[in-house]
């Protein structure tokens, strides 16, 4: 056999076994959730093992300890409580202890305060954490089409982490240009969302008030509707990214016979637009305006400020954090409207 | 019909799997035997079944009626007729008819002592499809997960199971399967085209040989794999394109179930560059 023959074979037999042996096989059974009339083919399909680590990567934690809404106000004892000041001392208290476990639980309270003057706003990590409570308290009475009366609180993006693990920065490396393309560094054949080589930031355009994420012609012919390509696959990027950050298939939402058909979709798309909607709301009023305020080693390539997604409360879960409530036990970051 | 004058030769008895001689007579030129009985049974049941799915389905229009499995929650047991039964039913008809009339083929190759080449290659086929309505909806849990018999419904069907792997062009055996299926048919057109090219010379001279064709391939392509050759290499082809469509679909669920486009990240975590 000639040499170049048999490293032929060889390395053909070598990705072989790698494929057929690294690739990550599953076994049956798959657990499967019908979403359409029957026999559409419309399946959420979800991997048992990887379901079972996700329920316990997503245990919410212990309240720490239980309420007393008695006692004075918090603006009576402490200075500059301008958010939680209507709160029972007590429940003031065990929020700030909640919070410090669900952000900084290594840092301490001193992540954020001043020990020598608690009240001085000398810290941005302080005046970030008042916007965040104002943004939490937002969410949970604004935007209940998208979290019902789940709700969230700090815990449901930080999980003990002082900065939320799923963020986003505005597109890239400045000076790259394949990533001022919108593609992530390096050209297309790089891995950008969802283990694609799709656009890595669709976020800029489609989370912003102006972004058009339908790209699907009205008709079944081409009669004028023209959208290009690249606009095409940062639609796709996005729904991707959806995809992942919820853990679930293309068919928890749509029927993909006419992706863009409200009445052939399924319940769970008008969730997701309200949620769209909200991440865009959020970044707006509640993020990009904290830009000044951060140091710039917090801030993205462009001088952006973190911006939320999908994936920074979903983290994998149709349902952040099993769809446990956590909001029941601190009733503060749901305030009376 | 009229018999040809040598077909009588070739119309022997005997050669039965079952029924001995009950069944071996022809009807025309059909041979009958027991399993042409069989297949008339279940065809002819199946479509009375379809009709009568048709007749109390919201539509006559051809293109969109629709005969659907049951829903998921019936697991793998069987379901009233009108919410799925009528599906489980006209799929073992569908069964009992292509099995028997492979069987009927096998009884024929033995009437005239030639190989099953035909009835296996047939079985190939019968095999992707109860992949897709046996196999695969067992090993998923339900009777939900085969698709319906309908001409609009069962390609909704395709797109939709397709998504839930996000991109099912990814599917590694797919791939194989589109392939085998596209050469078989480059394989078909040459083979065929070659034949006619030899049959139809210029006006006035004679019909030309296999060595022309032959030599037509050797001239172009440096190779011709030959007249008998080429009919075990089309027949290689089909059977692999029907062999790894069942394969893409059996393995979409049961032993893949994430999307498509993240099986290649094996290729990624090659110890090569990871």
């Amino acid at each position: 056999m000639n040499p170049g023959l048999a490293l032929g074979v060889v390395g053909a037999s070598l990705l072989t076994v790698a494929m057929l042996f690294t690739a990550g096989w599953d076994l049956p059974p798959a657990d499967t959730q019908q979403t359409g009339y029957r026999g559409t083919g419309m399946v959420v399909l979800q991997d048992r093992e990887e379901q079972t680590a996700l329920r316990a990567a997503n245990q919410v934690p212990p309240v720490p300890w239980e309420l007393d809404t008695s006692g004075q106000k918090a603006s009576e004892v402490y200075e500059n409580v301008q958010v939680l000041g209507d709160l029972g001392i007590d429940q003031f208290s065990r929020l700030m202890t909640a919070i410090t476990e669900w952000v900084s639980p290594e840092q301490g309270c001193n992540y954020c305060h001043n020990p020598e003057n608690m009240a001085s706003d000398e810290l941005y990590t302080k005046v970030v954490s008042r916007r965040m409570l104002e943004m939490t308290q937002a969410v949970n009475t604004e935007w209940d089409l998208h979290v019902q009366q789940t709700g969230v609180t700090c815990y449901t993006c930080h999980r003990g982490q002082p900065v939320p693990q799923n963020i986003w920065f505005r597109g890239g490396d400045p000076d790259d240009r394949f990533a001022m393309a919108g593609y992530s560094g390096g050209g297309q054949n790089t891995v950008g969302v969802g283990n694609t080589s799709l656009h890595a930031d669709p976020f800029s355009e489609l989370f912003s008030f102006d972004g058009v994420i339908g790209v699907t012609g009205p008709t079944a012919l081409p009669t004028g509707h023209e959208v290009s390509i690249q606009q095409t696959e940062k639609t796709y990027a996005l729904m991707v990214h959806m995809s992942q950050s919820l853990g679930a298939n293309c068919t928890l939402c749509h029927n993909t016979r006419a992706f863009n058909d409200w009445n052939q979709s399924t319940p769970q798309r008008t969730v997701a637009i309200q949620g769209i909607q909200m991440v865009r709301t959020l970044n707006a009023d509640y993020l990009e305006p904290l830009t000044s305020e951060f140091p710039p080693e917090r801030l993205g390539p462009h001088e952006d400020v973190a911006k939320i997604n999908c994936a920074t409360c979903h983290q994998g879960a149709q349902k952040p954090l099993n769809g446990v409530s956590m909001v029941e036990d601190y009733p503060s970051l749901r305030p009376e409207q | 019909m009229a018999m040809l004058s040598f077909e009588r030769k070739y119309r022997v008895r005997g050669g039965t799997l079952l029924g001995g001689d009950l069944f071996d007579f022809w009807v025309g030129p059909f041979y009958v035997g027991f399993f042409g009985v069989t297949t008339a049974f279940f065809a002819a049941l199946g479509t009375l079944l379809i009709l009568y799915g048709a007749a109390i389905g919201p539509t006559w229009n051809v293109w969109q009626i629709s005969i659907a499995p049951p829903d998921l929650s019936y697991g793998l047991a069987l379901a009233p007729l009108k919410e799925g039964g009528l599906w489980q039913i006209i799929t073992i008809c569908a069964i009992g008819a292509f099995v028997s009339w492979a069987l009927r083929e096998v009884e024929i190759c033995r009437k005239l002592g030639i190989g099953y080449h035909v009835p296996v290659a047939f079985s190939f086929a019968i095999f992707a499809y109860v992949t897709l309505v046996v196999i695969r909806p067992l090993l998923l849990g339900a009777w939900g997960h085969g698709f319906p018999y309908g001409i609009f419904s069962h390609l909704d069907w395709v797109s939709n199971v397709g998504y839930q792997y996000v991109h099912f062009h990814y599917n590694p055996a797919h791939m194989l399967a589109v392939t085998f299926f596209f050469t078989t048919t480059l394989a078909l057109a040459l083979h065929g085209s070659a034949i006619l090219s030899s049959a139809n010379p210029a006006k006035g001279e004679t019909v030309k040989t296999p060595e022309h064709e032959d030599t037509f391939f050797r001239d172009t392509i440096g190779y011709s794999i030959g007249t008998l050759g080429i009919h075990r290499l089309g027949l290689l082809l089909a059977l692999n394109a029907g062999f790894w469509s069942a394969v893409c679909i059996v393995i979409s669920g049961p032993f893949w179930n994430r999307g498509w486009p993240e099986w290649w990240n094996w290729w990624l975590n090659l110890p090569i560059w990871s």
